[in-house]
């Protein structure tokens, strides 16, 4: 299976400068920029890539919203908050690759006309902020970030940000609040971030993978890229597999490869004695499904919507028999209330109700009542609010509902005199 | 995340900014933030890096430092103290030299952040949020740290140690008495 981001992994030096150089590094930021902006960002539409982050919006057509000589600076955020539960795959390329990932933003960057770029990691990372910190020292005494990037007349320069603690940075305009020095609370769109971001100006923002595959792409050519993967799903995708399975860890894989092979192969099957249950294909936010559903699909974003979840940030989470799913799920309750920036109020107010019924149905205290209660919540916070994290909490709940009903229904009385209140 | 306003005095803004008037970083740090306000497009964006150098340095934000900070970056106390109490990392108190967080969230969860949580509580005599009192450890319990294929993981300041036993978190505490 050909490798686009891992096709260097854990090669000798790969993570230092010389021996990013020595696998071919730095040609494709070289080759962007004898190319016009323009030609840049045809290229990476040509590949049909999408954005790795959660959404999937395709890169090339996000990069080609930034209006043109509005005389406004222009800001590319590289968005290293990596905080879904389930996913650790920008980790993985910061920590081994992060020349590449460097190199991939530099692109980016040429290609909107930004000359500053912030590199936004998440405050509790240690190892990857100090290798990405390092290899930008190191990318500045090479000139690489600088003045006038291998004699181009380019200039551009890149700060690494550090959050401190707040999964809803993660959220584009959460990310560009914290940048600008604010608590990270996400900002209505429109206007979109592309159009008026970070201080006011056009911004583009684009998770670590994203960028990762950009300089394979200016090598080998946007086609090449496209002719990976199935015919809407363009290309390779890391998916982070955490849980009951044998091997657990960062795989990449063409789009469209079998959920049951990614499990039987790569992950070497459930863990030892436990029997599957369940799966969470996208990372903690998408809905869950029974993981016969799961295991008969294909990984592209089409097929995982076709069985009804989301394909998300590719944090692949496998749940085995033995696991309470109303525990499970009160414990991603928790998550998003604690998260939530408390801005709109079917989010503050939903995620803290629904986690304290949760709570009380996994502590055998429930009320009859409470699923149906659960459910109007999920759906009021559906739609209603600024950002995504009200509807990521809906998801699950309703999933978790749908697909392990009577494992809920088993923990709540059957009406509520039973319980004689 | 509320912030934590319960042992809170009333601060007078005006007296605590002419109080630390002379309040400097290092040498180094202070270097560091003139670099990144030479970088940003204004100094108000600096503020979490500049918060990070004055934790780093003190180990917590005091109000003091929150005053020097809405001083350096040009913008209210009120501020400063939103976007500290806005973010769980930044601490408003001090913590212990050791500050062990463990996750606790569902890919660590499944593969026994429980029996984790419980070593280690039993270990340091400490609940959420508990210092020691000889300063030595602080605990915390946290969401995902993004280690969740090599779960369950535990952080302690900040080095991640994956792929616990509760034996063996129990052993890395033990080789930092
Ligand atoms: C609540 C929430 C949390 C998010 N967290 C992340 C994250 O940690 N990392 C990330 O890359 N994108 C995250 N996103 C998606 C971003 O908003 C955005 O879509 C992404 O950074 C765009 O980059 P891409 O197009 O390259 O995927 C999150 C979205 C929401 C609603
Ligand atoms: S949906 Fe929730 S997290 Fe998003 S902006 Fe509203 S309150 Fe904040
Ligand atoms: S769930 Fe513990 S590190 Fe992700």
């Amino acid at each position: 299976m050909t490798k686009v981001l891992f096709e260097h992994r854990g090669k000798k030096g790969v993570d230092t400068f010389a021996g990013w150089e020595a696998v071919g590094g730095f040609q494709a930021l070289k080759r962007a920029l004898k190319m016009k902006p323009e030609e840049v960002i045809e290229e990476v539409k040509a590949s049909g890539l999408r954005g790795r982050g959660g959404a999937g919006f395709p890169t090339g057509v996000k990069w080609g919203f930034v209006p043109k000589n509005t005389g406004k600076p222009i800001y590319l955020c590289i968005n290293a908050d990596e905080s879904e539960p389930g996913t650790c795959k920008d980790r993985v390329l910061m920590e081994e690759l992060p020349f590449m990932c460097l190199e991939g933003a530099l692109i980016a960057a040429y290609a909107i006309g930004a000359k500053l770029a912030f590199w936004y990691i998440r405050g509790e990372f240690d190892l990857s902020e100090r290798v990405i910190r390092k290899a930008v020292e190191t990318l500045r005494e090479k000139g690489v970030i600088g003045k006038n990037v291998f004699g181009s007349g380019w200039d551009v320069d890149l700060v690494v940000h550090r959050g401190a603690g707040a999964y809803i940075c993660g959220e584009e305009t959460g990310l560009i609040s914290s940048v600008e020095g604010d608590k990270g609370q996400p900002k209505i769109k429109p206007p979109f971030p592309a159009v008026e971001g970070a201080f006011r100006c056009p911004t583009i923002v684009n998770n670590v993978e994203s960028l990762a595959a950009v300089p394979w792409i200016l090598n080998k050519g946007g086609a090449t890229y496209a002719a990976l993967g199935t015919e809407k799903s363009k290309g390779t995708k890391l998916f982070s597999v955490s849980g009951a399975v044998a091997k657990p860890g960062v795989y990449e894989v063409e789009m469209g490869y079998p959920m049951r092979d990614l499990i039987m192969n790569e992950c070497g099957g459930p863990q030892a004695g436990k029997t599957l249950k369940a799966i969470i294909p996208g990372g903690s936010s998408v809905p869950v499904l029974p993981a016969e559903t799961a295991l008969g699909m294909n990984l592209d974003y089409e097929s995982v919507q076709a069985a009804g979840s989301l394909l998300g940030s590719g944090g692949v989470i496998v749940i085995d028999e033995s696991q309470s799913m109303p525990e499970l799920l009160a414990i991603l309750g928790r998550f998003y209330a604690h998260e939530s920036c408390g801005q709109c109020t079917p989010c503050r107010e939903g995620t803290g109700w629904g986690s304290r019924l949760l709570n009380r149905i996994d502590d055998g205290g429930g009320k009859s009542e409470d699923m149906v209660t659960l459910e109007r919540i999920a759906r009021f916070m559906t739609g209603t609010t600024i950002c995504f994290l009200a509807s990521s909490m809906a998801m699950p709940i309703q999933s978790f509902f749908k697909h392990f009903r009577h494992e809920f229904e088993a923990l709540l009385p059957a009406t509520t005199e039973a319980r004689g209140d | 995340m509320q912030p934590d306003i319960q042992d809170q005095a009333v601060i007078d803004a005006d007296e605590l900014m002419a109080k630390t008037a002379g309040f400097k970083l290092s040498a180094e740090r202070e270097a560091m933030v003139d670099d990144l306000q030479s970088r940003y497009p204004n100094k108000k964006a600096t503020l979490l890096p500049l918060l990070w150098a004055i934790q780093e340095q003190e180990g917590w934000i005091s109000r003091e430092w929150m005053a020097y900070a809405a001083r350096r970056c040009e913008v209210p106390l009120s501020h400063v103290l939103g976007v500290v109490t806005f973010y769980t990392m930044y601490h408003q108190k001090p913590v212990g030299k050791y500050h062990v967080q463990v996750c606790r969230n569902i890919s660590c969860h499944i593969r026994g952040a429980t029996g984790i949580i419980d070593a280690v509580e039993r270990k340091l005599g400490l609940q959420h949020g508990g210092v020691s009192a000889c300063g030595k450890w602080s605990l915390e319990h946290v969401e995902c740290l993004a280690g969740c294929s090599w779960a369950p993981v535990m952080q302690i300041n900040r080095t991640l140690h994956e792929n616990l036993s509760p034996d063996q978190a129990v052993k890395i505490l033990d080789e930092l008495e």
